[in-house]
């Protein structure tokens, strides 16, 4: 494996004094795209939370490693800063709070100052990448947003942020093709142009299709049950999880 | 603000910074507010004679006014004293060294340099801005616009316009408040902008800020004539500091047919003071008075400006937001009374309260008898940041014909856990997170301001929210 950038053993997590982890390990490269599926419920967006730092999510052992570092001492806003990012599967609408100002001071807070004309230049930038319209800048960060513009403002923050790990939750989920299409060109770019590493949760193929895949993971009832290459997500698709609910 | 115009006054004659008594010292009584007081006061402000009778007038209705008993408590104002808030009005210096540490702390925060600093804390030389308010009073000359400090204003060719409307909008009868104001008002606007003028830049009474008695019985008069069009901007998000700690200003907003004003004001007093300020507008057929009002700081305020609908088709639009923090008991709202048909109000307000604040809100819509299809929404939200602060909503409706459509809703929220989560996974703090989330509770005041004062007001919102974990 090439440089080691995640690192998670034996993790177990508690949501309202009931386990849903239970017991999960997961490694991930740099520059590596792994894909996580699972059925409803198997806990797949704990993960994600846990990793992030959720509140509500209590670790009760095991350990998170990124980068050579400990996570689990990390508030949210340092494990951002460390390099990881979570697209989530259901983006908060913050009122008032314009996406720009959003973006600028979340960018900031990799140590870097900006003036907001440069500012503005890079993220025009990747807004064409998503066919995203300038107007959406001056509006509140997901407030009224359709569930195709929330996704596609999360892959905005994927770019603009360039974190080292990107936990991509059900991004695809719930959206037409086009968007879909779209939301996977904007992955493929962080894919190619960061050497970032990205776990991407789903359910369908669609938004793998044009990307590289490395690894695939299944999770069932908070644990990984089953691991392979690129092949087994076509597998799952064609048969779906009935053999791992079987054993 | 920061690019507005400054001239620096480095070195300030150390003096000013002592407490010091002019010889009208002599004046000075054991207690109270007595007719010679009004009378110095009156000679020093060479007012015409209309004026000091007006004065005193007002000062006979205050000694035999009650004291206001229905709001937030006052009795930390000891009214016997009453005089040394009115003679600190001309002839009191403070000291820097004695002005709070957090007020400092903010100016340093603001970026707002040192001269500005010690003038608007009240202790400085004047600051000289007169350049740039000189420049501006140039501009809108030329389109026929007067705009000047009341006091020699009354001495001009507006004596008569101004003798007609000082004080009938808010007669000193109105409270004990505005009868103190009255007998011993001191420094203020007059604006007079004459029919079909449209005013294209936002006037600021910044420039004044520093005339002795502004920021504490100041009197702002505006009259826009038929068709005329302003927006005027009051305060500035700089706290200012008095060391009294009274305020009890006056704003007068005559709006004529088919006239529109804007009258936007940021005021972020030091939370020694006590705010208890009249503003009140009227408006003929077809006119519109807009109102945009960012109340922060202050230990007690009182502040409800009132519009009054008078002609057919006149309208009101109040937007406004109040931030208590730790010590603070601000009691703000607004009344609107509808008097001619197909009137309409909307008010949209939001209040924040944090560590222990206490905001309340009060709404009082009149639909008179003669007001029908008339409509008035009332939307008030607000924002309590933690478990120790509290947040009322008091509206009271008074609805005399049928006709009507009124309408009213009052929502109270809290930060949301999973809004703060979202933006820390984007490597923001905890407490900028938590700022920013307010900042964008604000957003209907802020979009409403000049890009510089909402710049501001941002600014304050976070530097009130620092601190708040924990
Ligand atoms: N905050 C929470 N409190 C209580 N139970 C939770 C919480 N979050 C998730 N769960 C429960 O944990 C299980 C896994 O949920 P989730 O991680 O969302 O699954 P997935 O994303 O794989 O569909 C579910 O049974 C869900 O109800
Ligand atoms: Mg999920």
């Amino acid at each position: 494996m090439s440089e080691e950038i995640l690192n998670v053993s034996s993790l177990k997590v508690n949501a309202s004094e009931r386990e849903i982890l239970r017991g999960v390990d997961l490694k991930i490269g740099k520059g590596e795209t792994h894909v996580l599926m699972g059925p409803n419920g198997a806990g797949k967006s704990t993960l994600g939370y846990a990793l992030m730092g959720h509140p509500s999510y209590e670790v009760t052992s095991g350990r998170i490693g990124f980068m050579g570092e400990d996570l689990l001492d990390m508030t949210p806003d340092k494990r951002a800063k460390a390099g990881l990012f979570l697209s989530f599967q259901n983006p908060v609408e913050v009122p008032g709070v314009s996406l720009l100002d959003f973006l600028r001071t979340a960018y900031e807070q990799k140590g870097e100052r900006i003036s907001l004309l440069k500012f503005r230049k890079l993220v025009k930038e990747k807004m064409q990448i998503l066919n995203m319209d300038e107007s959406y800048l001056e509006r509140s960060l997901n407030a009224g947003f359709s569930g195709g513009e929330k996704k596609k403002a999360e892959i905005l923050q994927l770019l603009v942020l360039e974190p080292r790990l990107a936990i991509l939750d059900e991004t695809d989920s719930g959206l037409d093709v086009d968007a879909v299409k779209t939301v996977s060109v904007g992955v493929e770019h962080f894919q190619k142009e960061t050497e970032g590493s990205l776990l991407i949760i789903t359910h369908s193929t669609r938004i793998l299709e044009s990307l590289k895949v490395d690894k695939t993971h299944v999770m069932v009832a908070g644990k990984i049950v089953d691991n392979g290459g690129p092949e087994l997500v076509e597998e799952i698709n064609a048969s779906g999880f009935e053999k791992y609910l079987k054993e | 603000m920061s690019d507005r115009e400054k001239t620096f006054v480095d070195d300030i004659d150390r003096e000013l910074y002592d407490f010091r008594f002019d010889s009208t010292d002599s004046y000075r009584l054991e207690s109270g507010l007595t007719e010679e007081i009004v009378r110095q006061l009156s000679k020093e402000k060479n007012d015409p004679g209309w004026m000091l009778e007006l004065r005193l007038k007002a000062l006979d209705i205050y000694n035999k006014t009650k004291m206001v008993e229905w709001g937030p408590d006052i009795s930390g104002l000891d009214m016997d004293k009453i005089d040394t808030y009115v003679r600190s009005n001309t002839t009191m210096k403070g000291k820097w060294s004695e002005v709070p540490e957090e007020i400092k702390e903010t100016f340093e925060r603001l970026g707002i340099p040192q001269a500005e600093r010690e003038s608007l804390a009240g202790v400085g030389a004047q600051y000289d801005s007169e350049l740039v308010y000189h420049n501006i009073r140039e501009d809108v000359k030329k389109l026929g616009v007067v705009y000047t400090d009341l006091e020699s204003a009354m001495h001009g060719e507006y004596e008569q316009m101004i003798k007609d409307h000082f004080m009938k909008l808010v007669p000193p009868t109105d409270h004990k408040f505005a009868a103190l104001h009255g007998a011993v008002w001191s420094g203020g606007s007059f604006v007079y902008v004459p029919k079909g003028v449209k005013v294209e830049i936002p006037l600021q009474s910044y420039f004044r800020l520093n005339a002795p008695g502004a920021g504490q019985f100041e009197h702002t008069l505006i009259i826009l004539d038929e068709g005329a069009d302003l927006h005027f901007i009051e305060g500035c998000s700089a706290p200012k500091y008095n060391v009294a700690n009274l305020h009890a200003g006056c704003v007068e907003l005559f709006v004529g047919k088919n006239a529109k004003l804007r009258y936007s004001t940021i005021e972020n007093w030091s939370k020694n003071m006590y705010n208890l300020n009249t503003k009140r507008a009227i408006c003929d057929e077809g006119g519109k008075i807009e109102w945009v009002s960012g109340s922060f700081g202050s230990h007690v305020s009182y502040l409800y400006p009132m519009s009054i609908l008078n002609g057919k088709g006149s309208s009101c639009e109040f937007t406004g937001i109040t931030f208590a923090g730790k010590g603070q008991n601000l009691d703000t709202g607004l009344k609107v009374v509808h008097n001619a048909p197909e009137t309409s109000s909307v008010v949209s307000t939001r209040s924040i309260s944090k560590s222990g604040g206490i905001s309340t809100f009060r709404s009082a819509v009149t639909i008179m008898p003669a007001a029908k299809k008339s409509r008035s929404t009332v939307s008030c939200q607000s924002l309590m940041v933690d478990d120790i602060s509290r947040s009322d909503t008091i509206p009271a409706m008074d609805i005399r014909t049928p006709d009507a459509d009124v309408g009213h809703e009052a929502t109270i929220g809290r930060i949301s856990d999973d809004a703060v989560f979202y933006m820390m996974s984007r490597g923001i703090s905890e407490e900028d997170a938590r700022a920013m989330i307010v900042s964008g509770f604000a957003e209907n005041v802020s979009k409403e301001l000049p890009l510089e004062y909402a710049v501001e007001m941002n600014n304050l919102i976070r530097l009130e929210m620092k601190g708040s974990i924990g």
